[in-house]
């Protein structure tokens, strides 16, 4: 560099070559963020578009009638929530408590890391092996036969190793320091969990909980073998219709029937029960974004 | 006066895996004295204090033989690691506000050995907050979080904090590390008020702070204990050894 003074804030080729770096990274990257934008919209709009004749909130609640060629997806929409939030309820309670375990009491050893090593396989396992392991352990082994029971137990498995997973990383980003300083005053590991670690991980841990409702909701193979049927007869006019040892239509195997077995159908129809299944998990994850906002707001540092 | 042995450390090694960091050192502290203990970075200050409180105990590699009793039992024995730990202040050195209100802060350890009524917490809060010179700033937002205080206030309510539970020993490992000189001959005032009530400990990096503030001075040197006598001896020009005078001279370290 020259000592003229004048020269420092000339454009010399350097700074014209590092300015023109800093245009084409912030361009590049700035398209391929517009760019994720696209295929959502282009999805939604298209089902929306083709799903428009069907879409009537009779669609929502009648049952289908005409050999499925009409009528609406009420027992189906009835029995993916069934299946949703039976099986979240079973895993997200023993998901998270042992997550808690695994990330604050267990001592990280060869147990530990095994634990850690078969959570993060299982979550990689297909969803067609959780259902010959469902239909095996819950349907014949259990004798629970193919039921709402079976169909949750083998959601529950699918979606347990995710939501430990994920718990554990969202326990981890407290920071330690909170925990010495809790123990340094006498406090035991469970004081310290509740009044410290919880409160402050449990925006994450609700996170991995909403992304595994539209896994839960969406996934077909795991319930056809289990517990979903084709169609089913259920009453109308009540909010819970179906028993736990029947079986349930769920909107994800409705889709695929409608689309693949049913010769004739109404062409909207099954866009408007791709809309519904998509628009009732879009609700769920709303309401859920709405809480994580709202408990982050009051995160403490 | 014969002095009263508050703590006893005697033959005390630590370990971490195959790595020895604390090599048999052994020395008493008095009871209600000023306890400074120098020197520089890796010499086992901190890790001395961890084992006194026993939060040692959740680094799984860590070994020690030797004893360390505090009123004459071997907290090693203790039965009850929690009040243990609450019979010890411990203060660390970077100031951490748990992510509670203010009020929260200083009454999350009553409330952890079992103490629930408002009356009795707000007693305990007020003079904690007061011994640590922190009240009159906050007294009117105790309910605002501990988290949104000033590095220098968030290290007055960790002292609080550590006050919370009336221990018997104060440990203050380099306090004064991310304050600003005034905070900190704020709460040096406090300790030399505390000094009373309990014994403290004063593990510091700044030499003129133990000089200030210690009634004796250890000098730790990567594990070893290489000088521990009154602070005016240790400061005189004539210490025991060579090594302490160059150490609190700048010669090294």
């Amino acid at each position: 560099m020259s000592g003229d003074p004048s020269s420092l804030f000339t454009e010399t080729p350097a700074v014209r070559r590092k300015l023109r770096q800093e245009a084409v990274a912030r361009g590049i990257l700035g398209a391929m963020a517009a760019v994720i934008i696209l295929p959502l919209v282009l999805i939604v709009g298209y089902l929306l578009w083709r799903a428009a004749p069907s879409l009537t909130v009779g669609f929502l609640l009648q049952p289908p009638t005409h050999g499925m060629r009409d009528g609406g997806v009420w027992p189906a929409l009835v029995g993916t929530i069934y299946l949703v939030f039976l099986s979240l309820a079973v895993s997200a309670p023993i998901g998270i408590l042992a997550a808690v375990y695994l990330n604050e009491y267990a001592r990280e050893n060869w147990l530990n890391r095994m634990i850690n090593l078969a959570v993060i396989n299982l979550a990689g396992v297909p969803s067609i092996v959780h259902a010959l392991f469902g239909l095996g352990a819950f349907v014949y082994a259990a004798r629970f036969g193919c039921s709402i029971i079976s169909a949750s137990l083998t959601l529950a498995i699918m979606t347990l190793p995710v939501i430990i997973a994920n718990t554990r990383l969202a326990l981890a980003s407290v920071p330690r320091s909170f925990r010495e300083a809790c123990w340094n005053v006498g406090a035991t590991r469970w004081q310290t969990i509740r009044a410290v670690v919880l409160p402050n991980a449990v925006s994450g841990i609700l996170t991995g909980i909403i992304l595994q409702v539209s896994r839960a909701a969406g996934e077909t193979a795991p319930i056809m073998f289990t517990g979903a049927v084709f169609f089913k007869v259920v009453r109308t006019g009540t909010l819970f219709p179906y028993a736990l040892q029947d079986q349930c239509m769920a909107l994800s195997m409705h889709l695929f029937t409608l689309a693949t077995q049913v010769p004739d159908v109404k062409e909207s129809i099954p866009f408007a029960t791709a809309v519904v299944l998509m628009g009732s998990v879009l609700l769920v994850n709303t309401a859920a974004i709405g809480l994580r906002i709202y408990l982050r707001s009051h995160r403490k540092w | 006066m014969t002095p009263d042995p508050h703590i006893q450390i005697s033959d005390l090694r630590l370990s971490y895996g195959d790595k020895e960091v604390i090599h048999g050192i052994s020395f008493d502290v008095f009871r209600n004295e000023i306890f400074g203990i120098i020197g520089p970075a890796q010499s086992g200050k901190t890790s001395l204090l961890r084992c006194l409180n026993r939060t040692i105990d959740f680094s799984p590699e860590a070994r020690i033989t030797g004893t360390i009793r505090v009123d004459g039992s071997d907290v090693r024995k203790s039965v009850e690691v929690h009040d243990l730990r609450r019979r010890i202040g411990m203060v660390a050195p970077l100031p951490v506000g748990l992510p509670l209100s203010i009020y929260d802060n200083v009454a999350f350890a009553p409330r952890c050995s079992g103490v629930r009524r408002k009356s009795e917490l707000d007693v305990v809060v007020e003079r904690c907050l007061r011994q640590a010179a922190l009240w009159d700033e906050v007294k009117d937002r105790l309910d605002s979080l501990g988290t949104k205080l000033s590095g220098g206030q968030q290290q007055r309510l960790t002292i609080a904090r550590a006050l919370s539970h009336q221990p018997e020993i104060l440990c203050l490992d380099e306090f004064s590390i991310a304050i600003d000189p005034v905070t900190t001959m704020r709460i040096e005032e406090v300790l030399r008020e505390l000094r009373s009530q309990m014994t403290i400990l004063l593990v510091t990096n700044l030499i003129q702070q133990a000089r200030r503030l210690a009634d004796r001075t250890l000098f730790l040197w990567q594990g070893e204990v290489i000088e521990l006598n009154p602070t005016a001896v240790v400061f005189s020009e004539t210490p025991a050894s060579r090594k302490t005078y160059d150490y609190v001279n700048g010669l090294f370290g």
